[in-house]
């Protein structure tokens, strides 16, 4: 006879993921029952599940306890927690979910497109990312993933007679799915290696010793393939800049932001708890890659025409600075001080990168064109996002007092203690690309402070409210977390990741 | 029976499935070797499951099971979408960005 013993559940610790699944139930009933003209309702209500999701976070952080299982029992303790590091990246997804839902407002509203449903699947998708911080086990990494891309791949084709929205979204359908297949097939390997799906018990045996070193290689080098399309990292980053361009521009914000810090910190669960002992793999693979992501990114932005094409690019190779710090990781000693360094990163890249996607938002309201020089002469009609646009673009290019400017010193400053000709080769060729990469934005400046209008029309831009309020957020964030980098340093300091080899 | 047999099915499963999403230009085509690749990962996690006696190898395969379906759901209706807009579904033809 079996015994049940049933799990023993901790509401409190699950109450984010509860709210938000709440919150996609009732966005889509109320979907169903309100009248056309008050399709808004469906937004306003998902902005308030998403504030609403972030209290218990705001409460688990209060009580401070070093590590929760949200589901303990026999055999599941441990698999699905909240730690500080799981905290700290809640809030960052709940945050940059709620000014993605507040940038959509007006554009999904004014092409005629569906509302409640683009808002049930944006609030999905951020479910998928917060419960992706929490994953500390094979499935729930993989079920997080497919829970955050699938409602993606819709979103990115929402604009169902574009065909540019359509092509945006089936490449990066086609791509997602292929590479999440094939980090499936890496992971079956590293199941067969451990006969464990726990990250840490993988951790202790993916240690490249012993007589099945050829799969533990294959499965480590498979898994990261598979997270590298995640953060469209050099040369996996082929469709990132078509879906950018192709889908609607709020989605662009989400998937630049979000989808992608939600990759790097799969990336990080597996670098930090499966992969410790197999620096000698994933360390030349990540460095490669970051250095090419860096890049080519940066030298592909440079001709670029289209803004939204000339941002998705320089995402790519912001992505390139938050892989450097991790190739680095467990290199003497570094792990701690890259993994502040990544989320410090992904907190300042988000604020930063949405608010340049707002001011875009705002200004092609009027243009209705993305092109770079549909910005000229934007100082003389709309004085107070030109000054917005030129704080984010020096924030991204990382001049100080701005918040890219700690990022980025964080982001050196962990690769140089992890002194050796690994640490020093990759700082030297993240400072040439720093350099480069601020050409194309001072190019946007330039355009904006400079240049006429290309057509002379100069009548003032009204922004919405709710783009205005997503612009102070954003804007406020970048500029505190640039003056007062004491304050982020504290988020840094709290980012322990619980079962950390030491 | 060695476990090897069941591996090596895995495997060349996987490389057939690698193999049609890098030469088939058809998106449907496209779609059924993803399936296949999924399916390699499936034989792949049971066999490891019987090997180790733990049950974590066959939960997963029955969540892959169940997430291959929604995706390959999502993915049919975008194939059917851009049959509707452009009267084709060849992958060739999706190039209207470029750069």
């Amino acid at each position: 006879m079996f015994a049940f013993s049933s799990p023993v559940i901790d509401y409190h610790a699950l109450a984010p993921e509860l709210v938000l699944a709440a919150g996609i139930c009732v966005v889509l009933l109320v979907d169903l029952f309100v009248p056309d003209h008050r399709r808004w309702i469906t937004g306003t209500l998902s902005g308030l599940f998403l504030l609403g999701a972030l209290l218990p976070v705001v409460t688990l952080a209060v009580i401070g306890d070093d590590v929760r299982s949200s589901l303990s029992g026999d055999g599941i303790t441990g698999r699905y927690v909240v730690d500080n590091f799981a905290l700290v990246l809640k809030a960052l997804f709940l945050l940059a979910g709620y000014v993605v839902v507040l940038l959509s407002a007006h554009e999904i509203e004014e092409g005629g497109y569906y509302q409640g449903e683009f808002y049930v699947l944006l609030l999905s998708s951020v479910l998928g990312m917060v419960m992706m911080a929490s994953s500390r086990d094979l499935v729930s990494v993989f079920i997080a993933l497919e829970f955050l891309s699938i409602p993606a791949y819709m979103m990115a084709a929402w604009k169902k007679r574009d065909r540019k929205s359509n092509e945006a979204g089936v490449k990066y359908y086609l791509l997602g799915v292929f590479a999440s297949a094939v980090m499936l097939y890496g992971m079956s390997l590293l199941y067969g290696v451990a006969g464990s799906t726990l990250l840490t018990d993988i951790g202790k045996s993916i240690t490249l010793e012993g007589d099945k070193v050829g799969v533990q290689v294959l499965g480590v080098v498979f898994v990261i393939v598979g997270f590298a399309f995640k953060v469209s990292a050099v040369p996996f980053h082929t469709w990132a800049p078509d879906t950018y361009e192709g889908a609607p521009t709020p989605v662009t914000a989400f998937l630049s932001v979000g989808s992608k810090a939600a990759g790097f910190v799969g990336l990080v669960l597996m670098v930090y708890l499966a992969f410790p002992e197999a620096r000698d793999v994933y360390r030349p693979f990540l460095w490669v890659m970051a250095a090419l992501t860096m890049t080519i990114g940066n030298l592909v932005a440079l001709k670029q025409t289209n803004i939204v094409r000339m941002l998705a690019y320089s995402s790519v190779s912001q992505g390139g600075f938050i892989l450097m710090p991790l190739a680095m990781a467990f290199t003497d000693g570094s792990q701690e001080a890259s993994l502040r360094a990544v989320v410090v990163y992904l907190i300042i890249y988000a604020a930063t990168n949405l608010g340049a996607f707002a001011v875009v938002i705002a200004v092609s309201r009027k243009t209705r064109s993305g092109e770079i020089s549909s910005f000229g002469g934007l100082f003389q009609y709309a004085p107070g996002l030109t000054v917005l646009m030129t704080l984010f673009l020096a924030s991204l290019a990382g001049i100080p007092p701005l918040g890219g400017w700690y990022a980025k010193f964080g982001a050196f400053k962990a690769v140089l203690d992890a002194a050796g000709g690994w640490g020093y080769t990759i700082a030297i060729v993240g400072a040439v690309n720093a350099v480069i990469a601020t050409a194309y934005y001072i190019n946007i400046m330039r355009e904006m402070w400079m240049k006429p209008a290309p057509d002379g029309d100069v009548t003032p831009i009204k922004v919405h409210g709710s783009v205005k309020a997503a612009l102070v957020i954003c804007a406020a964030s970048t500029l505190v977390l640039g003056v007062l980098p004491g304050l982020i340093a504290k988020v840094g300091a709290i980012t322990d990741l619980a079962g950390i080899a030491p | 029976m060695l476990i090897n047999e069941f591996l090596v099915l895995g495997a060349v499963l996987f490389c057939i499935g690698v193999y049609g999403v890098i030469a088939r230009k058809n998106a449907v085509l496209v779609l059924m070797s993803i399936e296949l690749i999924l399916n390699s990962v499936n034989i792949n996690l049971l066999a490891f499951d019987r090997l180790h006696g733990s049950n974590d190898g066959a939960v997963f395969a029955l969540y892959i099971i169940a997430v291959a379906a929604a995706e390959v759901g999502v993915g049919l209706a975008m194939v059917l979408l851009i049959f509707r807009n452009r009267k084709t579904i060849s992958l060739d033809d999706l190039s209207e960005m470029k750069g």
